[in-house]
């Protein structure tokens, strides 16, 4: 008897029977502000399954990009396409981290419930969801704590929780290690790790080469606003394309 | 000299004794100025979210004119009721003027402008910071007000205790409204005004205490309340 509770009590495993997302097409997407050209006619594919990481200098374009596939931001010119748009709209269909992270005037907890509340999840569910997404966090002995006296690692990492509580198809993390030290920055690259290993899509922005080469699958390589090299990771890495991707592997792109 | 120590005696006294004539002045200026600021905040705190997070013509006009209104003086609030309830005014009918309900009415209007301008900064500088992760979350417009709302109840709970403060301490208004009619609408200030002017200092005395004592105590708890919202309190 207690048993089937415990097991009622899991989170449900519905990624399987969600009309799926993905691939994400962004055909011809440039974006503007005033005379201004900051991103400069990208045409991507996002599949599902590979970690996705938009690499390049400040400056960029990166947060740029991400905000224009979350929906954020509309491009001046070409479109962003899900494959299922009207799913693409659901609660549960994609979620963002911020380069720095938003969190609300509330305790740890009470930041991940909010989510789960505004996400229409179902009441009963969000215990559960809210254990699941601390332990993943590593927050569970701070969730009764005021979000906004968190260190800045464990800032980024409720973060990184209260987007994954809502059990998204797709996650989008803008430089989520930024302004992170070393150790932070393991922990924070672990968490994604655990995510990725449960079938979320991860497309990430980030301009450490290291960290790139720690979780990547596949990069997309912006530079200027112009993406300048797309493929598979350790292709990329080992025997890049173009004359300004080995220049940033080596470190003497200036920008 | 020894008139004014034993008008502080005698005032220190009725303190004391919880004299019938001083509570039941106390507790109408304070159920008065209480159910304004309640009414003010009702109207005025989703009146400044929609006019922080919203575009809709005439927005610049109705914005300039509360923050005018912020320092609208008592006496012309208490005019404007006035004629608003007198028998040839368009509420006359309800036969209003002179009773407590025309004194909150008027206060109302003396605080609802403080709380809708605050309401308005608060979420104007909120909305800014948290815009984009309540629009990655899907949170509709409705949710978004209740949501910057809490997010700045600290600021708020100031907003409502400067409008309280206003209430409490103002004679200008609820004089003319009210009339200052004995166990009807004599409130702590019209009460001070009436008697000083009489030469009779002990009840003025002893009401003028317990208004500075209120008014200190609402300073402690707004600078409470901005020590928590400092530290991020949930
Ligand atoms: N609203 C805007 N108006 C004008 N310029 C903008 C605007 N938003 C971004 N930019 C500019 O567009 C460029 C790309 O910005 P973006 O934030 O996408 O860079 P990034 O690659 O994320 O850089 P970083 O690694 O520093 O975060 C920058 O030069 C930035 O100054
Ligand atoms: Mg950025």
């Amino acid at each position: 008897m207690t048993e089937s509770a415990v097991s009622r009590a899991q989170p449900t495993p519905t990624r399987t029977t969600r009309p799926s997302l993905l691939p994400l097409v962004l055909d011809g997407v440039s974006f503007t502000a005033g005379r201004q050209t900051l991103l400069n006619d990208v045409n991507l594919a996002f599949n599902a399954g590979a970690l996705s990481v938009v690499l390049g200098p400040n400056g960029a374009g990166k947060t740029l990009l991400i905000k224009l596939c979350h929906g954020l931001l509309r491009p001046a010119a070409g479109s962003v396409n899900w494959s299922d748009p009207a799913a693409a709209r659901r609660p549960d269909a994609q979620a963002m981290v911020f380069q720095r992270p938003v969190l609300l005037r509330r305790s740890v907890a009470g930041n991940i419930l909010y989510a789960l509340r505004v996400g229409r999840v179902k009441r009963a569910q969000r215990p559960a969801r809210l254990q699941e997404a601390l332990a993943l966090a590593g927050l569970s002995a701070m969730a009764a704590r005021p979000a906004r006296v968190l260190s800045g690692g464990e800032q980024q990492r409720l973060a990184l929780a209260r987007a994954w509580a809502l059990h998204p198809q797709v996650l989008f993390l803008d430089e989520p290690t930024a302004n992170l030290d070393p150790a932070a920055t393991r922990r924070v690259e672990e968490m994604v790790g655990s995510i990725r290993s449960t079938g979320t899509k991860i497309i990430m922005s980030t301009h450490d080469l290291g960290q790139a080469r720690r979780l990547a699958d596949e990069i997309v390589f912006l530079h200027q606003g112009s993406v300048v090299e797309t493929g598979e990771a350790a292709a990329f890495f080992e025997r890049p394309l173009t004359q300004t991707a080995a220049a940033f592997l080596d470190g003497r792109l200036l920008w | 000299m020894t008139d004014l120590s034993s008008a502080f005696s005698k005032a220190i006294k009725l303190l004391i004794d919880l004299e019938p004539a001083l509570v039941e002045i106390v507790q109408l200026s304070l159920s008065v100025s209480l159910s304004a600021v309640l009414l003010a905040s009702l109207i005025g705190m989703p009146l400044g979210a929609v006019l922080g997070l919203f575009r809709f013509p005439g927005r610049g006009v109705v914005v300039s004119i509360l923050n005018a209104l912020m320092g609208l003086p008592p006496v012309v609030a208490g005019l404007f009721i006035y004629l608003l309830l007198s028998r040839a005014g368009p509420l006359g009918e309800y036969g209003l003027l002179f009773t407590p309900a025309a004194m909150v009415i008027a206060q109302t209007l003396l605080v609802l402008p403080i709380v809708a301008a605050l309401t308005r900064q608060t979420v104007v500088d909120l909305n800014d910071e948290y815009a984009e992760q309540l629009h990655s979350l899907r949170v509709g417009p409705f949710a978004m007000i209740a949501t910057l709302l809490w997010e700045g109840r600290y600021s708020l709970l100031t907003a409502v205790l400067a409008g309280f403060g206003r209430a409490i301490a103002e004679v200008g208004a609820v004089i003319i409204v009210g009339g200052n009619i004995n166990h009807v609408t004599r409130v702590m200030t019209t009460t001070i005004a009436l008697e000083t002017s009489k030469g009779d200092l002990d009840l003025a005395l002893g009401l003028g205490m317990v208004l500075l004592l209120i008014v200190f105590t609402i300073n402690g708890v707004a600078l409470g309340a901005q020590h928590l919202a400092r530290r991020g309190q949930a």
